[in-house]
């Protein structure tokens, strides 16, 4: 945490308010009592949506670096989350491999991926990526609806929930809290991101790629990074997906989910992380907590969504302090 | 010793010729001057060298590497850094953060050694800092680090610029019209910066500028460039002497025949 008052800019501006590292630490603590006790205050239900939206963090996250810290839109990006599902859910269902052993699979088959639709895209201006992406998802969606070995259309049932060190993960309460940790390395693994010369680089890329050139960046090598690295956290928030429901369809890897996880990355702000989870978390519970409205419910939501779009275009999060 | 070499250089877009056929050289531990009217292909030249634009022609050779083929971000690698004749600062990053960028090609930490903070990451970090906080100091700007770069007065983003282009490591320094829009002394300073940056760093500097006085006072060679073709090339003396380059940047006779 060294690195907190360097760059307000992946903390949203956080840095200002929490100055000091009693403030800091006072406020960690705070959180994670806050997600700790969750569950018994929300009820069963209640968790089940909380970590729905922790899911969401993670994957919002993931796609931040792309498209908040590289400036790339990912369309597509459910195809990532697609390709971690499907990889846990056909090497344990069909190989009978370990849950643990199909993880690091799942990443590395998202890497594949990752460079193979990156490395002849990354070169297009960013509408036309998004386009591509978008093709991509539905490429990924479509394959897994009409293949044998995923289950065509219905998907895939029965996957085993993981044992970790004696401990069998596997009711809501116990995926509440390994999507927790989920979110936490997460959140770690993007701050120290944004604080590095890789991080930076994907800054100068995204705010001038000719000037990022000429100071020796290689700018399709630094996009690529920025997505494989977004591929990975989409495809770990897949494999634990599966895990925990057991059962995954094509369906879940829709075009809609992608929009929802762009939708959270620009409502909450774009490159600040803060501001990233709380638009995962409206994403999910605003719907929920809507319920009551019945079938205006969407109606609500969505124009909640453009008025905030209208009158805090940069998203909810405060923008970077000029302060200083 | 020759640092860069052009030979027989041709860019031309979409059938108009840019630069014909141009011939180069920028000895070593020189400060040279690319002089010509407007239009003459300066920046065009400058877009060769340093990757951005590719000639159908010609070879371009630094310290003997063939740079021809290779991509922007490759030649700064190999030595040669730049400045651009708009300036081209990185927006919403602090002055240091832009600087910090020179050494990106000068380090090689990835994702894993981010993520798990590695040795080698944290011993980067602190180098990036330590070069960019010394070339920063170098032109003169020592405080205000913190702030975004795109915010300070004109002349200071000027040499945050030329402070980004030195954190690259170079061993050619190209500054792209560095005095325009400068104040008299804003220009005295510059004129102290690039003779420490090639007396006290032993990096060889080729400018393109308009300001005629600078250019005199500050070249050891001049080379005349006008609309693409190479018309001259010597000391100040005998660049203020030469009847072409007279010609060129006053166009009597050709203009009296146009007419």
């Amino acid at each position: 945490m060294a690195d907190f008052p360097e760059r307000p800019s992946a903390w949203g501006g956080l840095a200002v308010l929490l100055d000091t590292p009693q403030k800091r630490y006072a406020a960690i603590a705070v959180i994670l009592v806050a997600m700790a006790v969750a569950p018994y205050v929300f009820g069963s239900y209640g968790t089940v949506i909380l970590t729905n939206a922790l899911l969401y963090v993670l994957l919002a996250l993931g796609l931040n670096i792309v498209v908040g810290y590289a400036g790339l839109l990912d369309l597509g990006f459910a195809a990532f989350f697609a390709v971690g599902a499907y990889t846990v859910g056909i090497t344990t269902l069909h190989f009978g491999l370990n849950f643990w052993l199909a993880l690091p699979l799942a990443i590395l088959l998202a890497i594949i991926a990752g460079i193979v639709i990156g490395a002849p895209t990354l070169r297009l201006r960013s509408d036309y990526l998004a386009i591509v992406t978008l093709g991509f998802g539905e490429i990924v969606r479509i394959t897994a609806r009409n293949l044998r070995e995923t289950g065509g259309a219905s998907g895939l049932i029965g996957i085993d929930s993981p044992w970790l060190f004696g401990w069998h993960i596997r009711t809501p309460l116990d995926f509440y809290y390994v999507f927790c940790v989920l979110a936490i390395l997460g959140v770690i693994a993007s701050v120290r991101l944004a604080n590095s010369r890789l991080g930076r680089a994907w800054l100068y890329v995204r705010h001038d790629e000719d000037a990022a050139e000429a100071m020796g960046i290689n700018r399709v090598k630094v996009k690529l990074a920025a997505y494989v690295v977004g591929a990975i956290y989409g495809s770990i928030g897949g494999a634990f997906f599966a895990a925990n429901l057991g059962a995954i369809s094509p369906e879940s890897f829709s075009f809609r989910q992608s929009v929802l996880i762009l939708m959270a990355v620009i409502l909450g702000g774009m490159g600040k992380i803060p501001g990233v989870i709380l638009g995962a978390f409206i994403v999910i519970l605003a719907p929920e907590l809507l319920r009551d409205f019945g079938d205006l419910r969407l109606l609500i939501f969505a124009v909640g969504l453009l008025l905030i779009m209208l009158f805090r275009p940069s998203g909810i999060w405060p923008a970077r302090s000029k302060s200083r | 010793m020759t640092l860069l070499e052009l030979k027989g250089v041709s860019l031309s877009f979409a059938g108009s010729k840019v630069l014909d056929a141009v011939d180069f050289d920028v000895p070593a531990g020189r400060i040279v001057s690319l002089i010509g009217p407007n239009g003459a292909g300066k920046t065009s030249l400058f877009n060769c060298i340093t990757g951005f634009y590719k000639p159908q022609q010609g070879s371009i050779r630094f310290d003997g590497t063939e740079m021809l083929k290779l991509k922007p971000h490759r030649v700064t690698q190999l030595g040669i850094a730049r400045t651009f004749q708009n300036v081209r600062l990185f927006r919403e990053m602090t002055v240091l953060e832009n600087v910090m960028s020179g050494m990106h090609c000068r380090t090689s930490s990835g994702v894993i050694d981010a993520i798990l903070r590695l040795p080698l990451q944290r011993r980067e970090e602190a180098e990036i800092r330590a070069v960019a906080e010394e070339c920063l100091s170098f032109v003169g700007i020592t405080g205000g680090w913190d702030r975004e770069a795109t915010t300070l007065p004109y002349g200071w983003q000027r040499r945050v610029e030329i402070a980004r282009a030195l954190a690259t490591k170079p061993r050619l320094l190209l500054l792209d019209e560095p005095a325009a829009g400068l104040t008299s002394g804003e220009k005295e300073d510059l004129i102290g910066l690039i003779r420490r940056i090639r007396n006290e760093r032993d990096i060889c500097v080729l400018l393109i500028e308009h300001d005629t006085g600078l250019v005199m006072r500050l070249s050891e060679r001049i080379s005349v460039l006008d609309h693409g073709v190479m018309i001259a090339e010597g000391t100040p003396k005998e660049i203020q002497a030469n009847q072409r380059v007279i010609e060129a940047y006053l166009g009597v006779e050709e203009d009296a025949f146009d007419l």
